[in-house]
C-alpha cells in the first residue's frame, strides 16, 4: 500500500489555536485540543492507516546545516523564513490519494494551519 | 455510429478510428494497465500498427476491439521491458488474465463497463488534486480529439510548454496514486461541480478571449460541449450537467453574431439576431426544459435560463428584463457575487428604470475591491445617462475608458462619451 507523509504546518508565532485562528489560552480549551489529537490519532489507528506521528521542537531550536564545496555552513533557524513551520508529521498508509487528502483534512491542525500531503516515493 | 457503406481506405479507416475510438480505449487501457503514460504509450503503438497492417491484411470487422487488444499487449511487451516499474509482476499477471480471457479479439466489451471507464477517466482528468491548468490540458488531451499543438495554441503557450503540462500531470497522477475511479456517493456532487467547471473553463477560453487563433478557440467550444453531451450521456438525472450543456449551447448560437467582418467584437445588445444559430437555440431550449423538469435548481441552470430569455427575444429592447432580473437575483442567492450583482442592476434598470438599477449598483460602486473593475463603470455610465446625470455618466465613461483592457471596448465607450 503506499505511503503518505502528513506534513503539518501551523502558523509561526503562537501554539495551538481555535478554528477561527485565535490562539488557545484556556486551560479547558487546551484540553480540549489535546483530546482531538488523541482521537485523531487512535481514528487513523482503527482504520490500520497509522504508522508513526512526531511532533517536532519548535524553529527557534532549529539549525540549518549546507554543505557547499566540501565546506559546512552552519545557520541559525529553519532553511526557510515563512508564516507558517513545520510543526510534525503523521506517516499513514492509504490505499490512494483521496483517502489520504480525506485524513489530512482530519488533521486538527488543519483548521488553522495546512497540511501538505507527499507520497512516500516508490 | 454509422458504417460508411462498401470497402474503406484503410488509412481513412485508421484515422477515423483515431478520431472515435481513442478516447473510449484509453479510458479501458487505462484501467487495465494502470498507467496514463504507458496507457497512452501502449495506445500509440498500436495505431502505429494499424497503419502498417490494415492496408495489407485489410480493416478488421471491429476496430476498437483490435486497437484495444493490440494495445494492452503492446503494454506487456513495454511493462517487460520497463523492469524499474512498481508492481510489475502483479500487473503483468492481470494483463495477461485479461488477455487470455478476451480471447476474442472481435467482441466489444460490455457498453456499460465502457462508459463507467470513461467517467473514471473525466474524474480522473479533473481531480482537484491536478492544478487547474493541468486538468484542463488534461482533459482536452485524453477525453477530446485535440493534438498537443492545438491545445498549446488555443492557451497561447508554446507546445514544449504544454507537453511539459501533460506529462507532470500524468507523473502526478501515478506519483500520487491519484485513484482511476468515480468519486463516492458522498463526494460525488462537489467532484461533479469540479468538473463541470473545467469543461465551462474551456468553453469560456474558447468563447471569451479575443486573442489567439480563432479556429482552435471554436474548437474549445465545440470540444466543451462535445463533453457535457458525453457527462450528460454518462450521468443521467444530473440537472446540473443539462443547465451547463443548455448554457453553453445558447451562447454557442451567437458566436457567429460576436464578431463583425473586420473580426472586431460585436457586444449582444447590438449584435444582429438573424446570425444566430437557430439549431443550437432550439436544441440549448430543449435541454434547459430537460433540466428544469428535474426541479433541482443551480446556478448552471439559471444562467442557461437567463440566456433562453435573451435567445427568445426579438431584439435586445423587448427582452423580458423583470424575469432577467429575478433570475439574476435566484442567482445571487445561490452564489453571490459582484459579476451577478451588476448584471442584476443593469436588467432592473431596463425594467424598472435607470433609477431602480442605480439603486443596486450604489453597494457596488462604493466598493474598493471593485474599484478597477471596468464592466462596473461601463454599466453604471449608461445607467447614469438613462437617468439624464451626463457630468455623472461622462465620469463614469472616462473611468471604463481609462480601464479597458482592448481596442474594440475603449472606441466603443469613446463613442457613447462623444455621443452624450
Amino acid at each position: 500500500m503506499p505511503q503518505y507523509l502528513l506534513l503539518m504546518y501551523q502558523p509561526a508565532d503562537g501554539g495551538p489555536r481555535q478554528a477561527d485562528g485565535s490562539v488557545i489560552t484556556d486551560p479547558e480549551d487546551f484540553k480540549a485540543e489535546h483530546e482531538r489529537w488523541m482521537r485523531y490519532e487512535q481514528d487513523l489507528k482503527d482504520a490500520g492507516l497509522y504508522v508513526d506521528n512526531r511532533g517536532l521542537a519548535g524553529a527557534e531550536a532549529a539549525t540549518t546545516v549546507r554543505v557547499r564545496d566540501e565546506e559546512t555552513q552552519i545557520t541559525d533557524g529553519p532553511f526557510a523564513e515563512t508564516k507558517e513551520l513545520l510543526a510534525g508529521y503523521f506517516l499513514i498508509d492509504a490505499p490512494d490519494l483521496d483517502t489520504a487528502l480525506e485524513y489530512a483534512a482530519k488533521v486538527p491542525s488543519a483548521r488553522y494551519g495546512s497540511v501538505e500531503v507527499r507520497p512516500i516515493w516508490g | 455510429m454509422t458504417v460508411p457503406p462498401g470497402p474503406e481506405d484503410p488509412t481513412a479507416a485508421v484515422e477515423r478510428a483515431f478520431r472515435e475510438e481513442r478516447a473510449r480505449v484509453l479510458a479501458t487501457l487505462i484501467r487495465q494497465v494502470g498507467d496514463f503514460q504507458l496507457a497512452e504509450d501502449a495506445l500509440q503503438d498500436a495505431f502505429a500498427a494499424a497503419v502498417a497492417t490494415w492496408p495489407r491484411d485489410g480493416v478488421p470487422d471491429q476496430p476498437r476491439a483490435w486497437i484495444t487488444v493490440t494495445a494492452r499487449r503492446r503494454a506487456i511487451d513495454r511493462l517487460r521491458r520497463a523492469r524499474a516499474t512498481a508492481d510489475r509482476t502483479a500487473r503483468l499477471a492481470e494483463l495477461a488474465r485479461l488477455d487470455a480471457q478476451e480471447h476474442r479479439p472481435d467482441a466489444d466489451p460490455p457498453a456499460g463497463a465502457m462508459a463507467d471507464d470513461r467517467l473514471r477517466l473525466i474524474f480522473t482528468c479533473c481531480h482537484p488534486a491536478l492544478a487547474m491548468p493541468a486538468r484542463v490540458a488534461l482533459t482536452l488531451r485524453t477525453l477530446g480529439g485535440l493534438t498537443t499543438g492545438e491545445i498549446a495554441r488555443a492557451f497561447l503557450v508554446s507546445e514544449p510548454t504544454m507537453a511539459q503540462r501533460l506529462v507532470r500531470a500524468k507523473r502526478k497522477i501515478a506519483e500520487a496514486h491519484i485513484p482511476y475511479r468515480v468519486p463516492p456517493d458522498e463526494a460525488l456532487a462537489e467532484r461533479l461541480s469540479g468538473v463541470l467547471a473545467v469543461v465551462y473553463l474551456v468553453f469560456n477560453e474558447g468563447y471569451g478571449a479575443t486573442q489567439g487563433d480563432r479556429l482552435v478557440r471554436g474548437e474549445l467550444c465545440s470540444e466543451a460541449i462535445r463533453l457535457a453531451r458525453l457527462l450528460a450521456e454518462l450521468m443521467p438525472g444530473r440537472p446540473e450537467v443539462l443547465g451547463l450543456l443548455a448554457l453553453m449551447l445558447l451562447h454557442d448560437a451567437r458566436r457567429g453574431a460576436r464578431v463583425d467582418e473586420h473580426g472586431a467584437f460585436v457586444p449582444l445588445d447590438r449584435q444582429d439576431r438573424t446570425r444566430w444559430d437557430q439549431g443550437r437555440v432550439r436544441e440549448g431550449l430543449r435541454t434547459l426544459d430537460r433540466a428544469l423538469g428535474e426541479r433541482r435548481p443551480g446556478p448552471y441552470q439559471l444562467q442557461a435560463a437567463i440566456a433562453a430569455l435573451h435567445a427568445q427575444a426579438p431584439s435586445w429592447e423587448q427582452t423580458d428584463w423583470a424575469r432577467i432580473a429575478a433570475f439574476y437575483e435566484s442567482l445571487g442567492r445561490l452564489a453571490r457575487s459582484p459579476v451577478v450583482e451588476l448584471n442584476r442592476a443593469v436588467a432592473v434598470g431596463y425594467a424598472e428604470g435607470p433609477a431602480a438599477g442605480l439603486d443596486l449598483l450604489a453597494p457596488l460602486v462604493r466598493e474598493e475591491a471593485l474599484a478597477n473593475y471596468q464592466p462596473l463603470h461601463a454599466a453604471h455610465a449608461e445607467l447614469l445617462r438613462q437617468a439624464g446625470d451626463r457630468a455623472g455618466a461622462a465620469d463614469a465613461y472616462r473611468r471604463g475608458i481609462e480601464l479597458s483592457a482592448n481596442d474594440v471596448e475603449r472606441a466603443e465607450l469613446e463613442r457613447r462619451l462623444a455621443a452624450l
